[in-house]
């Protein structure tokens, strides 16, 4: 099996995977960083989405062998000294989730957003989120919050 | 005159309740020496009808006894923990059952440990489904909680040798402020065995004086899921844990006909496990065990079943005859039928549909000599205790079954065939082993939300009043089949069916199901009339609580008041079930090239007696709405040949972001009124309010859901 080296949260981390293995499972399984989650291996809820380079990509369809050397960011790398994102921040101030699968999947995809667009309207954050399901319906709890988080980031706080 | 069970968990009970091997004994001093010293207070089991108790033992043909439901502990360090069996998966009971302990105990909430669905730790508990936590546990907790706040009044009162009646207990401290001196909770706990069952029933505050309860308290542990620190069952790991998948029928009831499991024995790390008709693998990695499951050649036989196109007829054709038939008879409705100025008749159909939880079910088992411990997400940890020790023929206090908070269930959760199954490829292979079922497998062999046939007759007078009601219902359930309408002469039915899936429960039941039938029925029956909608209603319902619900959301929305644009339509709903009392006024456009049709807001009110927590109880609301966007508009399971043909989030369509209207929630606090529980009765007003909707917009009146999976069909 090859080693590969992948740049985590900031962090280098040799692993040994098969090249073909899904990032996703290299994250949780061999990594043990579990708040990224498996909601359907196809793409389709966004459950799984991490920072790849600075843009949402879904870790189930990404190889570990495509990942490996790139800059990869998990829900686990967010916070800073402590400090939370602004985008789960205005998660935890607007309550926005019930059970809380998806929820790193959704702040990764809002995350995402923000760092591309940082006042996106409305229809912009449904078009950035529209992949990512919330089987609980939290959906206009989440459009709050990221709107909270667009305002809280526009003197650019953050890189 | 017949009525159905008032209690409107007997039907699912009935469905659902799986014969319990082994009694649960409490060994109270036990239990204590576990949690270590200090106050401990066991709550019994409300004497209430066997159908109703999901808080105790209540097999047919055993006596009750009289159980606990609950039990609170307080360390020397003032940590309260909090024992119950019912469990958390995003319905937020984690918060609302601590604000009732910490209202009652006068602790702050931070204070509070829950511990919830540990057979080991928690008394016996049937289950959380039928929206009972709420109208049950939480009394039962905030009986214990006084219990213990009482007692410590009197452990202060005595070692201070003080009058009692000069003493409060505020902030998990007793307070004597004459004297000026306090001693906390802790302190009192300190070095003592204390074991407490509440024999009378402390006086409970009123819901209007609550200062912890009734408030929108954040989540407890909210910061866990958006750092992504908690751990649901799929993210948990064990020493030396192995992966395991198993290999699934060619279709349903599929009997295996040939194996070569060959390739997959050839891998490194791969044990291949047959048992019968059972096959499973595991592996070191999950990868590995994917790749394993699909190298393995199987033949399978799948008799011949029906496919979708036959369901109707199948349903209505495979009645069961017998006791499980109930009915609700008054009057007659033929002869009121024959002399009614209005009759129509209709009939409704509701697909299957999936609860697709986004975590899917999982499970992590491991085996210590005969002993066994599994890691679960379901919503009944007891009953998946006593199928465990069923399948592998032990004592069922040889298992422990625990259950970290779940990535939701939605009623989907009522099994533990994935703790079976892991249990079983660990015992194989001797060591821990996890199994998490894919989204194929989550779509295909949990149970679905049963199909149904609904077929009403009914009769109106002129001047409105509805006089006969005949309502039937082939396979979907009993939940919400009696109307909530005045009428003198009915004939209510539900009608089991042998279909051609496995079903089960579902957040709302049979309820979105009956209201969508009943609901769409009476706006044709307003129609016929040339009635208003909700004027029709009015007239018909007597239940001030149901009127107020309607009358609050008709007004929030505008109704009457505005007309639509030309291609947009006004409905509305109501109902009443599990204790809720539900309106929902929905407003949708067609999109006149496509027919498709757009949600463009929903009102919804909702009435559940005193609020626990108005923030949770928005969130459920507009979460339920959201959720039932998918049922009324275009969620449908599809199957042919023992096979479903959709198993995927592609082909199954979910709401998602683009799907949901504005929505307004108005909330009816009753803090006179007993609280109900509002994790399902929210979901069942948007169907029906939609098909109105659509009527009104173009003509043309649905009786199925999904109501416009392709865009609602051109006028005849």
């Amino acid at each position: 099996m090859p080693s590969l080296t992948l740049i985590v949260n900031g962090s280098k981390r040799s692993v040994e995977a098969p090249s073909q293995e899904p990032l996703l499972s290299v994250l949780r399984d061999r990594l043990g960083l579990t708040g990224t989650k498996y909601g359907c291996g196809e793409g389709q809820c966004g459950a799984c989405t991490v920072l790849l380079e600075g843009r949402a990509a879904r870790s189930c369809r990404t190889t570990v062998a495509e990942a490996a050397g790139k800059k990869i960011v998990t829900v686990e790398g967010l916070e800073r000294e402590g400090r939370l994102h602004p985008v789960q921040r205005a998660f935890l101030d607007h309550e926005a989730f019930q059970c809380g699968y998806c929820t790193a999947g959704m702040i990764m995809a809002a995350a995402a957003l923000l760092e591309s667009n940082r006042t996106p309207s409305d229809e912009e954050i449904v078009g950035a989120l529209t992949g990512n399901i919330c089987r609980c319906g939290t959906y206009p709890r989440i459009l709050a919050a990221v709107r909270q988080a667009s305002g809280a980031m526009k003197p650019e706080k953050r890189p | 005159m017949t009525r159905f069970p008032s209690d409107a968990l007997s039907g699912e009970v009935a469905e659902h309740a799986v014969e319990g091997l082994h009694w649960f004994d409490v060994d109270r001093r036990r239990f204590l020496r576990i949690l270590g010293g200090g106050v401990l207070v066991c709550a019994a089991t409300p004497a209430v009808t066997a159908a109703a108790q999901e808080s105790g033992r209540t097999r047919a043909g055993r006596d009750l006894p009289s159980d606990l439901s609950a039990w609170i502990h307080v360390d020397a360090d003032g940590r309260v923990t909090v024992c119950t069996g019912k469990v958390e998966m995003g319905q937020n009971i984690r918060t609302s059952l601590s604000q009732q302990v910490a209202e009652e105990l006068r602790v702050p909430v931070g204070s509070i440990d829950m511990v919830m669905g540990d057979t080991d730790r928690t008394p016996y508990d049937m289950g959380t489904f039928g929206s009972r936590t709420t109208p049950t546990m939480g009394p039962q907790l905030r009986k214990a909680a006084a219990a213990a706040r009482e007692l410590f009044l009197d452990m202060a009162a005595e070692s201070w040798k003080a009058d009692r009646s000069a003493l409060a207990a505020e902030g998990g401290k007793i307070l004597d402020r004459a004297a000026g001196r306090s001693i906390s909770f802790g302190d009192l706990a300190r070095g003592k065995e204390l074991v407490r069952s509440i024999d009378s029933s402390p006086a409970l505050a009123p819901a209007a004086g609550w200062r912890v309860a009734g408030t929108s308290v954040s989540k407890v542990d909210g910061r866990a899921f958006v750092t992504g620190t908690h751990r649901y069952t799929s993210d948990l790991s064990r020493p030396g844990m192995l992966h395991g998948k198993v290999l699934r029928p060619g279709g349903f009831r599929g009997r295996l006909a040939s194996l070569d499991a060959s390739a997959a024995e050839d891998m490194p790390g791969v044990r291949v496990v047959r048992d019968g008709d059972f096959v499973g693998v595991t592996a070191p990695a999950a990868w590995d065990a994917e790749r394993a499951i699909e190298a393995i050649r199987a033949r399978w036989t799948v008799p011949e079943q029906p496919s979708e196109e036959e369901l109707w007829e199948v349903l209505k054709k495979k009645t069961e005859s017998g006791d499980r038939s109930q009915a609700e008879t008054a009057g007659s409705v033929e002869e009121a039928r024959a002399a009614a100025d209005v009759k129509l008749s209709a009939t409704y159909r509701v697909a299957y549909i999936a609860h697709a939880p986004l975590e899917p079910r999982a499970a992590v088992a491991e085996w210590n000599g005969d002993k066994l411990m599994v890691w679960t997400g379901t919503q009944r940890p007891f009953a998946v205790k006593d199928e465990l020790a069923e399948a592998f023929r032990i004592p069922a206090e040889q298992v422990r079954v625990l259950v970290p908070d779940t990535g939701s269930a939605y009623g989907g959760k009522h099994t533990g065939d994935a703790a079976v199954e892991a249990a079983r490829l660990s015992r194989a292979t001797g060591k821990p082993v996890k199994v998490v079922w894919t989204r194929e497998e989550e779509f295909t062999w949990a149970y679905f939300r049963p199909a149904g046939v609904i077929e009403i007759a009914s009769g109106a007078r002129k001047d409105g009043e509805v006089t006969s009601w005949e309502f039937h219902n082939y396979n979907s359930g009993p939940a919400a089949i009696a109307t909530p309408y005045t009428v003198a002469n009915r004939k209510i039915q539900f009608h089991p069916a042998d279909g051609p899936l496995r079903q089960g429960s579902y957040r709302g039941l049979a309820a979105t199901a009956n209201h969508f039938a009943r609901e769409s029925h009476m706006d044709e029956l307003a129609q016929a009339l040339s009635m208003d909608s909700l004027q029709f209603r009015l007239k018909n319902l007597k239940d001030e609580r149901l009127k107020a619900v309607l009358q609050s959301a008709a007004d929030k929305f505008g109704w009457g008041a505005t007309q639509p644009a030309a291609g947009s339509g006004f409905g509305i709903a109501c109902g009443v079930e599990k204790g809720g009392y539900i309106a929902t006024c929905a407003a949708v456009e067609i999109e006149p090239s496509t027919r498709r049709v757009i949600l463009r807001r929903v009102v919804q009110a909702f009435e559940c007696g005193a609020v626990v927590n108005p923030g949770g109880l928005r969130n459920q609301i507009e979460g339920a709405v959201v959720q039932a966007i998918g049922g009324a508009l275009f969620e449908a399971v599809r199957f042919a040949g023992g096979k479903i043909s959709n198993p995927h989030f592609s082909l199954y369509r979910v709401p998602r972001f683009p799907d949901v209207p504005r929505i307004d929630v108005v909330i009816l606090d009753r803090k006179d009124l007993p609280s109900a529980g509002a994790g399902e009765t929210p979901l069942v007003g948007l169907a029906p309010a939609i098909g109105n909707a659509i009527f009104a917009a173009t003509g043309v009146r649905l009786r199925s859901l999904p109501l416009a999976p392709r865009g609602v069909p051109s006028p005849a």
